[in-house]
């Protein structure tokens, strides 16, 4: 035999033990996850994957319209259409975290029910898969930057850019582990599941998306910046279009709110894995 | 741990709490707190429902010792509910015990369904990656065994269709491909050969006890099916209401699970609940059977198999018939005796009846008995429909000394000689 490595489970593990190295084993299985996602997302559709592309383009629009055109918000002397579009695809990647990571225990339930893997592997997938989608429309939306970067004289990309993969990485942390947390909580009590489809959605609108912080009044702005995605936002979009500011004091507190909430997710995940079949 | 041993655990505990678990919503529950903090009733409790008290749980496995060794195929037996999923889904990791521990040496693949994971937009090739990562292989095990996977499979001409096209057969033999093939030391399987067809079980099968002989892989097996159980298996272990009870021998443990039965009895009186079976049937109920003048249940050649039934009837009979089956230890249907039209009677009368018929054809061993009683009309009802009852097992013993005894192994009844045609 190959394999000689004895495993251990005990009625009383402790809550810290999390396996990573499983993890890593299993690291075949979340690429696998990750292409049935791609391959099984589009089938029978006729545009495929360029729905990818169209999703943030015509919500976009929507924005465009709606907050540029007709109600006339401000968007720091930018481009409307290129303003909304930052903001969107980045909330876009952390909504879609957030809600794949809260389905994680119910969406999986028949299949975590009959066989063992790490639980884990299943959301980081998620995460990973979202990753894609975003990179697509990123690299998409770099072509538009570059585009008015060079016919206007607003568009002012700067070597805040540098950062921009750290709030990537924190945007997507942030938005897994605070699905995780209620992906945890839901194996119980299903409340939190209706909640986050439309709490995800008023989310967005006491974060910086579809308006700049300079909108907000002075006092409330302290406030209004410890939401912790609402720095991350304004500083990626300072990083790429060189309005608004690069908060780094809130972008700060919000990389350890993050920090935070990933452990406490780590924690809480590992905790109800063991037991969650017994209840969902 | 032994060096031989693969899995060890001690004092396996799993307990489910009795009664609706929460109520499923945070506000329902806050609500049934704050009214026990103040001594009020529970908002929430079902009327009339009983209020299961926290001591109160059900323990679907009671403290299970095992140790199970290297190469060893163990079938695990019992009736529905006497723990064997918990304790498979227990090894496998899917849930984790209450109290105790459990120690492998090497990797698990557990076969609790099988196609766990399939997707049905996936062709059969993609899900065979996909459900060989899931149960824990890596690609480049996967890579180097597709092609013996796929032709296991049957489904060579399938492989790049989407399952969801498949057939439900196609599907399972594809499942069992990917999972047969696992590299790990320990296979679990709970009833997955159930579906598939009879050639299919048997090279599935024939594939666990090879890689089990051949490879010292260790097999853990549950089922239902007692055969599947006797052919692949050489230890056996049954459990009952979360415990062990038997440990051992196939034969034995089968004998043991199946027994509780009537089997070594001579005369019975159908008072008491000790029958698996109703005896009661909508318009006679079988009081007494038993074999006339004997003290035993044991018959040898050339003895007759006489046996006295009493009934009552609960209603009018204008016509009864009897057919005394008879089964295997394992209830495996062997033939039947009949007698049609031989009794009619008005309700609320008593009836002695006496009856005699041959068992010398059958081979020497145990045999079970069920005495279905049935109108002639409805002498092709469907199995569930029948109302029947346990009768009398009956042992039988050859005192043939001048010539070769009848092997058990070439079957349960012995036909007629052959005679040589010229």
């Amino acid at each position: 035999m190959n394999n000689d490595r004895i495993t251990y489970v005990t009625a009383h593990s402790k809550w810290y033990r999390l396996n990573l190295g499983e993890i890593w084993r299993y690291r075949d299985l979340m690429w696998l996850f990750v292409k049935r996602n791609l391959t099984t997302s589009y089938k029978q559709t006729v545009l495929g994957p360029l729905w990818i592309l169209i999703n943030p383009l015509l919500s976009t629009t929507v924005f465009t319209v709606i907050f540029g055109v007709i109600a006339g918000i401000s968007t720091d002397g930018m481009p409307q259409f290129l303003f909304y579009m930052t903001g969107n695809v980045l909330w876009g990647f952390f909504s879609a975290c957030l809600n794949k990571g809260s389905s994680t225990f119910l969406g999986n339930a028949r299949l975590f029910g009959k066989v063992y893997f790490p639980r884990l592997v299943s959301p980081l997938s998620e995460m990973v898969y979202s990753f894609i989608n975003y990179a697509i429309q990123l690299a998409v939306y770099i072509g538009l930057v570059v585009f008015f970067a060079l016919t206007t004289e607003t568009v002012r990309p700067n070597l805040t850019l540098c950062l921009v993969p750290v709030m990537v990485l924190q945007t997507a942390l942030l938005g897994m582990s605070i699905g995780l947390i209620i992906s945890s909580i839901t194996t119980k009590y299903r409340d939190l599941n209706i909640l986050v489809s439309f709490g995800v959605s008023l989310w967005m609108y006491i974060t910086p998306v579809v308006y700049p912080v300079s909108r907000i009044p002075g006092w409330l702005r302290p406030l209004f910046l410890l939401n912790p995605v609402a720095p991350v936002v304004e500083s990626y979009r300072h990083a790429f279009l060189g309005c608004g500011s690069f908060e780094w004091v809130y972008w700060l507190i919000s990389l350890a709110v993050t920090a935070v909430a990933v452990m406490l997710s780590l924690i809480v995940f590992n905790k109800v894995e063991k037991n969650f079949i017994d209840t969902v | 741990m032994d060096k031989n041993c693969v899995i060890k655990t001690e004092g396996l505990q799993k307990e489910y709490k009795l009664g609706v678990i929460g109520s499923g919503t945070l506000r329902a529950d806050l609500q049934s707190w704050v009214a026990k903090k103040r001594g009020r009733e529970d908002p929430n409790r079902r009327i009339g429902a009983k209020e299961y008290k926290p001591g109160e749980r059900f323990l679907a496995l009671d403290g299970v010792d095992l140790e199970i060794f290297r190469g060893e195929r163990v079938g695990i037996i019992g009736a529905n509910g006497a723990g064997k999923s918990t304790l498979l889904k227990l090894l496998s990791r899917i849930t984790s015990p209450t109290e105790g521990s459990i120690a492998y040496r090497g990797r698990i693949a557990s076969m609790l369904e099988v196609g766990t994971g399939f997707h049905g937009e996936l062709t059969g090739r993609e899900n065979i990656y996909l459900n060989g990562a899931i149960l824990g292989m890596t690609r480049a095990e996967v890579d180097s065994k597709i092609d013996r996977i796929i032709a296991f499979s049957e489904c060579e001409q399938f492989i790049d269709t989407p399952v969801k096209r498949y057939s439900s057969g196609m599907f399972v033999k594809l499942a069992f491909a990917v999972a047969s093939h696992l590299d790990a030391e320990i296979m679990i399987m709970d009833e997955v050969l159930a579906v598939g067809d009879m050639k299919f079980q048997k090279k599935c099968i024939a594939k666990m006890r090879d890689l089990a002989v051949d490879e010292n892989r260790t097999v853990l097996y549950v089922s239902h099916n007692m055969s599947t159980i006797q052919e692949l298996c050489n230890r056996c272990i049954v459990l009952e209401h979360g415990k062990k009870v038997y440990d051992g021998e196939v034969d034995e443990a089968i004998k043991l699970y199946m027994g509780g039965e009537n089997d070594e009895f001579f005369s019975y009186e159908y008072t008491d609940d000790r029958y698996k079976f109703p005896v009661k049937r909508h318009d006679l109920n079988l009081t007494k059977i038993k074999y006339i003048g004997r003290t035993s249940n044991l018959f040898y050649d050339g003895e007759p198999v006489n046996v006295e039934i009493e009934w009552e009837n609960l209603a009018d009979i204008p016509s009864l018939s009897l057919r005394i089956e008879v089964q295997d230890v394992r209830h495996m249907p062997i033939t039947a005796f009949l007698i049609e039209d031989f009794y009619s009677g008005k309700k609320g009368e008593t009836h002695k009846q006496q009856l005699s018929f041959d068992v010398s054809r059958f081979a020497r061993g145990r045999f079970l008995t069920r005495y279905v009683f049935f109108n002639k009309k409805d002498a092709g009802a469907a199995f569930e429909d029948i109302e029947n009852s346990a009768g009398l097992a009956f042992r039988r013993q050859t005192t043939e000394t001048h010539k070769r005894p009848w092997e058990r192994l070439w079957g349960s009844v012995r036909l007629g000689e052959i005679e040589a045609v010229t």
